[in-house]
């Protein structure tokens, strides 16, 4: 098997699906000529063609309004927006238009638009190179919301996202695009080649959007989380010795329930992480779930490690970042709480 | 007038804009009387922009609407019947009830969907040309806009896109004038908006939008030149609407004067064409009046057909929301 990082490992999803399904085209900025600024499309223009791979100008709500158009005629387009960041210009096509065309027109009309855009902190960006904006489009009735953190779920992630009928918000981590993060910053970085998730069949494969992976399995708490906070999750339970179980949601939407539900009903205390803002982040959904299914088997409150309730700050990075000490007191809180 | 124009072509311009006219005023009474739930933004005024460039169309080419978007579908075949249980919110709509009045779309007809959003169409029909242009099925996609949507940018950057990859699409502005309730000249500093075509490498047109014939030749134009691969064009149709904003009478606010709305109806488009049918001698008086009797005991079944019609059940609320 190949030893892809998590960019390598989204070339490859992509470069199979343009050449197993000629409907599948790309567009975004940068991404034919160029190669994309993170790489991701690198080499695809070259070899499937400048009609399949699309360099758009800097006009992000343009580029979702076209793939919707091409997406209502039969094409498979997926849209590379350059940063999450970015998105917002494109927020009016995606709300307004794509997540409701199948609704408003009882099933007349559907998109099997994906939409990838890396997000996340970590690399130093500022306010605007840096955001996680999942909960807004886990918001939107009508979209799918992906998040990978490594090589292999995110190749088989995009497939299924790229073969979907319907529009996949599909978020990528751009910290671990090169190897995972386990959240301090002065450690060295470790690339995926070291990694198990490293290993990527060169092939076609496909993962179901909507099923959680539990990364760790433990009997004293359930840590919910996704992205780049499943290395740090890991991180801190190993920091602490926490028997924790670990769950990588994978898809915020639709949201894989029964899982985290079985395993807060074995552990009794959950702890949910993400580097977005705390305040009706995705974590908050989360919690509903949780108490309203798991209220009886609680030992301890639920618990939420999340992002300051301010824009990302460039000077005060990692206190904004939630790492493994954060991660690690939550954990140890939860378990004194019981 | 052009005389390549045949009669038959004409005299289906004509009876599109009939339709749209009766449709339209029946439907902006039923909605004040309180029959019709919600807004209607009503097309009576503009006919013929819609008919003259759909006079062009087949079903396969396909366009995007506006909020405004009733006339935009009946000139592209839409039915009466359909078209009126969707406004009525009946299970026999066009979109079972779902869409509503600014929401009216259908795959057959190439009706993409008009839309509650100012500019939210052109970059679909943007895209959609674009993947007419990949199937090379010789498709063309008319996006409808009006002079308020012009400033939006998706509008720019759909115009853009398509100058850029020389997609088979017609930008089609209808100017009334006003951007809701304000008026053009306080919403942009230009005069037409056919103007910005330049920017965008394509053509810009300007036409009289109360000109039926006027419309569907340079409509026609600018189709063959998208069809025949030649790209874009910006075509602008200077265009009055009588009605308010929404609804017939509306706020009833003096944002614009009587004067000026009995100004615009002299150049009445129907009028106007019936003069022109009965001066060739294609279209007498009395069978102007035939069509205008049929068209409206056609809106009088379609009433009575929505009226009769089931709301959707509440057990499909959840449906189609995800395949």
């Amino acid at each position: 098997m190949a030893r892809m990082n998590m960019i390598q490992a989204l070339n490859s999803a992509m470069d199979v699906m343009l050449a197993r399904d000629e409907s599948t085209v790309i567009i975004g900025e940068d991404v034919g000529y160029f190669g994309g600024v993170f790489r991701c499309t690198d080499g695809l223009q070259r070899k499937h063609g400048e009609h399949r791979v699309l360099d758009a100008p800097i006009a992000e709500g343009g580029i979702v309004g076209s793939a919707i158009g091409m997406a209502v005629n039969g094409l498979r387009p997926i849209a590379e927006i350059q940063f999450a960041d970015y998105i917002y210009p494109g927020y009016d096509q995606i709300v307004s238009e794509v997540a409701r065309l199948r609704y408003r027109t009882a099933g007349d009309f559907y998109a099997p638009l994906t939409i990838r855009t890396p997000c996340g902190g970590g690399i130093r960006g500022g306010q605007t190179h840096s955001q996680s904006p999942e909960a807004i489009f886990a918001h939107v009735s009508g979209l799918k919301v992906v998040m990978p953190s490594n090589p292999f779920d995110a190749k088989g992630l995009l497939i299924s996202a790229i073969e979907d009928d319907d529009p996949v918000i599909f978020f990528e981590p751009k910290r671990i695009y090169n190897g995972p993060f386990d959240g301090d910053p002065d450690k060295p970085a470790v690339p995926w080649t070291t990694h198990e998730k490293g290993e990527v069949p060169e092939d076609y494969y496909s993962l179901p959007i909507g099923r959680a992976n539990i990364v760790r399995g433990g009997d004293d708490l359930t840590i919910v989380t996704y992205g780049t906070m499943v290395h740090v999750a890991e991180a801190a339970a190993e920091r602490v010795g926490a028997d924790a179980e670990i769950i990588d949601i994978r898809t915020m939407a639709p949201l894989d329930v029964g899982t985290i539900v079985t395993s807060v009903r074995k552990t009794g205390h959950c702890i949910v992480v993400h580097e977005a803002t705390g305040f009706s982040g995705f974590g908050a959904e989360i919690v509903a779930t949780v108490q309203q299914e798991c209220f009886y088997h609680l030992e301890a409150p639920i618990t939420r490690v999340c992002g300051w309730d301010t824009p990302y700050p460039h000077a005060f990075e990692w206190e904004y970042f939630p790492g493994q000490k954060r991660v690690a007191a939550a954990i140890r809180d939860v378990l004194e709480a019981a | 007038m052009s005389d390549a124009i045949s009669k038959e072509t004409l005299l289906d311009i004509h009876r599109r804009m009939v339709r749209i006219r009766h449709f339209e005023s029946t439907a902006g009474k039923l909605m004040e009387d309180g029959k019709i739930p919600g807004a209607l933004h009503l097309y009576v005024g503009q006919e013929a922009v819609a008919a003259g460039v759909m006079a062009n169309l087949t079903d396969e080419d396909q366009i995007t609407s506006t909020h405004r978007g009733h006339g935009h579908c009946i000139a592209k075949g839409g039915a009466f019947n359909e078209m009126f249980a969707e406004l009525y919110g009946k299970v026999t709509g066009y979109c079972k009830g779902k869409g509503g009045s600014m929401h009216i779309s259908n795959q057959a007809l190439g009706i993409l969907g008009a839309n509650g959003i100012v500019g939210g169409g052109p970059p679909i029909a943007m895209g959609a040309a674009f993947a007419n242009k990949f199937h090379k099925n010789g498709k063309v996609a008319v996006p409808f806009f009006g002079d308020g949507a012009s400033n939006e940018g998706s509008v720019h950057e759909a115009a853009n896109m398509a100058g850029l990859y020389k997609l088979p699409i017609v930008f089609v502005c209808e100017n009334n004038g006003y951007g809701e309730y304000t008026p053009q000249a306080k919403h942009q500093a230009i005069v037409d908006v056919a103007d910005r075509a330049a920017g965008y490498g394509m053509p810009g047109v300007v036409v009289d939008g109360m000109d039926a014939v006027a419309v569907y030749e340079a409509a026609r134009e600018a189709i063959n030149r998208a069809r025949a691969g030649d790209g874009p064009t910006l075509l602008e149709c200077k265009t009055y609407r009588y009605y308010d904003h929404v609804g017939i009478r509306g706020m009833g606010l003096n944002y614009r004067t009587d004067e000026e709305v009995e100004e615009w109806k002299k150049k009445d488009a129907i009028d106007a064409l019936e003069r022109l049918l009965a001066d060739q001698q294609m279209l007498s008086a009395d069978e102007a009046k035939a069509v205008h009797d049929e068209v409206l005991a056609e809106v009088a079944t379609a009433i009575k057909f929505a009226e009769d019609s089931p709301l959707p059940d509440p057990s499909t609320l959840l449906d189609d929301v995800y395949a």
